[in-house]
């Protein structure tokens, strides 16, 4: 992969100012004595799609975790820092975290569609939320977020069939439409595209850049091309450090670190 | 140079020939390989014909000697339904039908209607038949009945052609005219040999030809209901604890080491247990199924913690995410997602550990759910026994009837058994096919 191309693709993305939906301050996770998050700051915003790169082991999966505290889950993990959705604290003891993970989506790096319908998977998340008001609400809902997801199409016949049926590729949109019937407001995507073929990758891609701008989407990659096509963001982390955290189009074709231009140019190892 | 890490040591040039896969030693290696798989895959089949070999030959011997158990001889007599010789008077009413002297009706149908050296052919205990028939309707009350009623056990032994009929007479289990007395009858066409419908609807009894299972049956079915009350939700409940809520510390690991202990514990300590406290301490009534039930719940429950906890291990963590990450609360998640998934493997654990409180008998003996009793319970404090109770019981008698009704008894207590596995495939083939 040239690096003029990822510079080219990278210069298009204009990344807007706005103000920031999610902000952290300082973030350190440990888990147990390992330091694996070492002081991280950074904005979210609606209008910008952002990106975290960076090598194997860096913490990538680790910071995105903190935005919906999905850490809390892991035992002997530890958060410290300031994390903040509008203002308010997300590790304040009055923050109701089952609230919070609705508002803050996240789509995994594995697809795990529910052993269930493929209605049922959609209509989980609004209905444990309370968010249909009536059978026919639902169904609304259900369509809604599979035609946002790309996937209506290739699945309205068979929406009673189970979600685990369907390939790879189908069940990673299937879990996008289900993180997007709860109506977040931010999605957090870590790797969604790795177990999927280019084409499906590619509807993965168009469907984050129309949901661009309603939820603020934070996306963790390895491909670097995908960085550059799809935000407008960029993070690149080192052995838990955020060592840079720009523009896209600066992180390409710029860089001010030279960890970061190794990074980007493959000169790594 | 880059400034991320370290540069990766160079691989080491090693300059080996390239492998020939043809070569003598490789092709023996291969040879080596298939033969073992061979040996293993003997090895495997003769296991398994021996495993089966011996479960098919223990269900030849107990149907060789259990069938008999399900028919039985019996003799047609014509009854006088007199109240007077009843001992009725007025009353009509249930108990009183229950308590009118039918034995000296009996003993004259049997007089009159079969000649006297009947009445050591026809059963001592055939009156309960008459019994039967009037509580079912008393409308017969002073008519004539015709009704069939067992044989007394050496003569249907005799009938089936379990004794041998050379034997000499002072060996033989009955006498000359016993035996007299039969033939005449038969020759008469007033003996048949059928299906043994007792056997099914009655208890135990002093007499081989008029005990049944059906008392033993509805005891231990109940024990086992008692039981699962209280095992299965308890025993699931505490697994989902231990597995999704409970912190990882000594104290979770002490609970989880005696647990897994207490799944190893001998039954009969489990009766000591419940002779003590539900008995002695609590003081709930001896011989009782509910007491039983307690007991085998005791024994059945480390059972089910074990393998619901395994079941819910298995369950992939990506669900648990899956829910979480939507906004489910941890109940939810559980509750909704993970226990659904685990309940295959729930169920066949409970099934185990049900399977084997049915057939449990050492407890059982030990709270005292071994006595004689001739009615089937109606409640779970009635006293009671069960089924491999009955069969323990049975088993001690030497009358050839009892040792046929021993039989008999296992092949029933294997069909509970055989029926409750069943269901078992059944709920979890039903769940499974949800995934
Ligand atoms: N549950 C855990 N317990 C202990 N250490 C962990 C745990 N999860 C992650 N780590 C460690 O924290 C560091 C960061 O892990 P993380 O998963 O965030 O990396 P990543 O950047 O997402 O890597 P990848 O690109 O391979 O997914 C790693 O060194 C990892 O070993
Ligand atoms: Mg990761």
């Amino acid at each position: 992969m040239s690096t003029d191309t990822l510079a080219r693709i990278a210069s298009k993305q204009e990344a807007v100012d706005a103000p920031p939906l999610m902000t952290a301050r300082d973030v350190h996770v440990y888990y147990g004595k390992k330091h694996a998050l070492k002081g991280v700051s950074i904005d979210i915003t609606r209008e910008n799609v952002t990106a975290f790169i960076g090598p194997s082991g860096c913490g990538k999966s680790t910071f995105l975790r903190c935005f919906n505290r999905m850490n809390d889950t892991v035992d002997g993990a530890r958060v410290t820092g300031r994390i903040e959705l509008e203002g308010e604290d997300i590790y304040a003891p009055e923050m109701d975290v089952v609230q919070l993970r609705a508002r803050v989506g996240m789509v995994f790096q594995k697809p795990n569609p529910f052993p269930k319908s493929i209605y049922e998977n959609i209509a989980y998340g609004p209905r444990i939320h309370g968010l249909a008001a009536s059978p026919q609400d639902m169904d609304e809902i259900v369509t809604t977020s599979l035609m946002r997801a790309g996937l209506w199409e290739e699945v309205k016949d068979r929406l009673q069939d189970s979600g685990t049926a369907l390939s790879g590729g189908q069940q990673q949109r299937l879990c996008i439409a289900r993180a997007i019937a709860v109506d977040p407001e931010v999605i957090l995507m870590d790797e969604p595209c790795s177990a999927l073929d280019p084409i499906a990758t590619a509807k993965v891609e168009e469907l984050i850049d129309e949901l661009r701008g309603r939820y603020a989407i934070v996306i963790v990659t390895h491909n670097m091309q995908q960085a550059a096509r799809v935000s407008q963001k960029t993070a690149f982390f080192h052995l838990g450090d955020l060592v840079e955290y720009d523009d896209t189009s600066v992180i390409f074709t710029n860089p001010k670190e030279s960890r970061t231009r190794d990074y980007i140019t493959g000169r790594y190892g | 140079m880059s400034t991320l890490a370290e540069p990766l040591p160079a691989a080491p040039a090693a300059r080996r020939p390239p492998t020939d896969w043809k070569d003598p030693a490789m092709l023996a290696r291969v040879r080596r390989r298939y033969r073992s798989e061979r040996i293993f895959r003997s090895v495997g089949l003769a296991a398994l014909v021996f495993a089966v070999g011996f479960l098919g030959l223990l269900l030849v011997t107990m149907l060789q000697n259990g069938l008999g158990g399900f028919r039985q001889t019996q003799v047609k007599i014509e009854a006088v339904l007199d109240p007077t010789l009843l001992e009725l008077g007025s009353d009509r009413s249930e108990e009183a039908l229950e308590s009118a002297n039918y034995v000296a009706v009996y003993t004259r149908a049997i007089r009159d209607s079969l000649g006297s050296d009947a009445t050591r052919v026809a059963s001592a205990s055939g009156w309960l038949a008459l019994r039967e028939r009037v509580m079912a309707d008393p409308a017969l009350l002073g008519q004539t009945v015709e009704i069939w009623v067992p044989v007394r056990s050496p003569i249907d032994q005799y009938a089936k052609g379990r004794i041998d009929p050379d034997i000499p007479p002072e060996l033989s289990p009955i006498a000359p005219d016993q035996r007299a007395a039969y033939l005449r009858l038969k020759e008469e066409g007033l003996i048949r040999t059928g299906f043994n419908r007792t056997f099914l609807v009655t208890s135990d009894s002093k007499a081989p030809e008029t005990a049944g299972i059906w008392g033993a049956l509805v005891g231990s079915l109940m024990t086992i209901a008692v039981t699962l009350a209280l095992a299965f939700p308890v025993g699931v409940l505490s697994a989902v604890y231990l597995e999704e809520f409970a912190p990882r510390n000594r104290w979770t690991d002490l609970i989880e080491v005696s647990i897994n202990n207490l799944a190893a514990v001998p039954s009969i300590i489990f009766g000591l247990l419940g002779l003590a406290v539900f008995l002695n301490t609590m003081g709930l009534p001896r011989s009782a199924p509910l007491v039983g039930g307690l007991t085998l719940a005791l024994m059945t429950l480390p059972v089910i913690v074990v393998a619901a906890r395994a079941a819910i291990k298995a369950v992939p963590p990506s669900i648990r995410d899956a829910a979480l990450g939507i906004g489910a609360s941890r109940l939810q998640t559980v509750f909704e997602h993970v226990v659904p998934l685990a309940l295959p493997g729930i169920l066949t654990g409970t099934i185990i550990g049900v399977g084997r409180a049915l057939g449990e008998t050492a407890p059982l003996l030990m709270i005292g759910m071994k006595a004689f009793i001739v009615d089937a319970p109606r409640r779970i404090t009635d006293p009671a026994t069960a089924l491999p109770v009955q069969i323990f019981l049975w088993s001690e008698d030497v009358d050839r009837g009892f040792v046929e009704k021993t039989s008999a008894a296992i092949l029933v207590l294997l069909m509970v058994l055989l029926l409750i596995n069943a269901v078992a495939i059944y709920l979890r083939n039903k769940y499974e096919r949800k995934w």
